[in-house]
């Protein structure tokens, strides 16, 4: 049986453990803990403290692992561990909080320091009135034009589909080249 | 969707250079802040907008006019702000000509011989300029940018490149805590980003940013690039800073510490053939 490895990283809330639950056959093995910042309880309940993991089963033979990091920096001590021998990763920035595309950038670094995989960027929460375009994502995140930040609604499982295939496709492309 | 933040989130700098780069016509509007009890996702406290504090139009990318809510901007008081009306003068214009435009002030004003049109055109941009200078130093703020919004027909609009303004923004930015904080690793280098030639093109820089520059390439990092000049840190921050929010130049990772930050051994991809990831594709085409 082979295994290979995807990982979703991405700033506290910006849809990770969302991202991999629209896609996963497995309810998704996660480690959300109640959050005990008062602070961080106004954004969500539950953050990731270790990792999420789903699974998509190819065949017999073959299976794709997603794993989620943890999003608040306390935890990054996760993030190598995690990202050894991934095929590739998606960073996921969520569009409509400014606030959080520096940590995203940052984040989007230290990934890219791991390893020199193919990676995408998902605008999650295009769906939201407030939502930063992917135009302007671009600038502010300073994501180069070669790399594809793509619109994502984490909720839908079309959307996650298309993130992870636009990911796929340009690892076959890093490989032909 | 209106572009909208915060400018401590997301500085007006780096609203300049969005605007330019994506060549945005519109007005930028920052208010004053209203708590509102509750917190964003790093956990300060959220602002409201509150009353209009500043708005900057722009076209195309290109600055055309500025306002601080709280400063007169008619052309009366630009002119003489700029030294070109004296006080007395001023006062007369504002009496006889309470509701002239600015655009038929303006000509009134030269046929007059009170100004020439070059002293328009420069007491105009420079109050631009002030206006934009004042606000790239604001740290708190919420912004909203609408889109195709701009100033009346009246107004006496003076485009004005944005690069130079970044720059010069740049310059003024003194804090060393937020210089320090944008660029806290010296070891990182710097390389040109596609099409330097067309970039640089009408650019001003000084004589200091110019040796910078010269030293750019992804081999020699911001420390050596520093020794080099002898310049201290706080001087090649804020000349990276300046040429990075310019779009001049780009941070890298120099080649002996790509995959390594602070001394982590990198992880190699796995090996995987083409074969597999063409199996993954189908697989996730038919989910």
């Amino acid at each position: 049986m082979q295994t290979v490895k995807m990982v979703i990283t991405g700033p506290f809330s910006s849809g990770k453990t969302e991202f991999i639950r629209s896609i996963s056959e497995i309810d998704v093995v996660s480690t959300e803990r109640e959050i005990t910042s008062e602070t961080e309880r106004q954004i969500k309940e539950a953050t990731t403290v270790a990792m999420d993991f789903g699974r998509i089963t190819v065949d017999d033979d073959l299976v794709l692992y997603l794993f989620g990091t943890p999003g608040q920096r306390r935890f990054d001590f996760m993030w190598e561990i995690l990202a050894e021998g991934m095929l590739g990763f998606v960073v996921m920035v969520d569009s409509t909080k400014p606030e959080t595309f520096r940590e995203a950038k940052s984040i989007l670094e230290t990934f890219r320091a791991y390893a020199p995989t193919p990676y995408v960027v998902a605008a999650n929460k295009q769906d939201q009135a407030e939502a930063w375009n992917t135009d302007d994502l671009r600038i502010a995140l300073r994501i180069d034009p070669d790399v594809k930040l793509l619109p994502c609604v984490a909720r839908s499982k079309d959307s996650v589909k298309e993130v992870l295939l636009q990911l796929l496709y340009s690892i076959v492309d890093e490989m032909e080249s | 969707m209106p572009l909208q933040g915060n400018v401590r989130d997301f500085s007006t700098t780096q609203l300049l250079n969005l605007i330019n780069l994506a060549g945005k016509t519109g007005t930028l509007f920052i208010f004053d802040s209203v708590r509102t009890g509750e917190k964003d996702a790093l956990g300060a406290e959220k602002m409201a907008p509150g009353k209009e504090r500043s708005r900057v139009a722009f076209k195309t990318g290109k600055l055309i006019a500025a306002s601080l809510h709280n400063q007169d901007s008619n052309l009366v008081a630009v002119l003489n702000r700029a030294g070109r009306l004296n006080d007395e003068q001023a006062r007369i214009i504002r009496e006889r000509a309470k509701n002239t435009a600015d655009k038929a002030l303006a000509l009134l004003l030269i046929n007059a011989n009170y100004v020439t049109q070059k002293d328009v055109v420069g007491a105009v941009q420079q109050h631009t300029l002030d206006v934009v200078y004042n606000l790239l130093t604001w740290v708190e703020g919420p912004f909203r940018f609408e889109d195709n919004v701009l100033p009346g027909s009246d107004r006496i609009l003076v485009p004005i490149d944005l690069e130079n303004v970044i720059i010069e923004g740049a310059r003024r930015i003194r804090e060393i805590e937020q210089l320090n904080s944008h660029l806290p690793n010296l070891d990182m280098a710097l390389k040109f980003p596609e099409n330097p030639r067309e970039k640089f093109k009408g650019i001003h820089l000084s004589v200091e940013e110019w040796r910078v520059v010269s030293f750019v390439n992804p081999k020699n990092t911001i420390r050596q690039i520093m020794k080099q000049n002898n310049m201290s840190e706080i001087e090649i921050r804020r000349i990276v800073y300046g040429l990075e929010q310019a779009g001049l130049v780009e941070l890298i990772k120099p080649p002996a510490a790509v995959g390594a930050p602070g001394g982590s051994r990198p992880n190699p991809a796995p090996q995987v053939q083409k074969s597999v990831v063409d199996r993954l594709i189908d697989r996730i085409k038919n989910i």
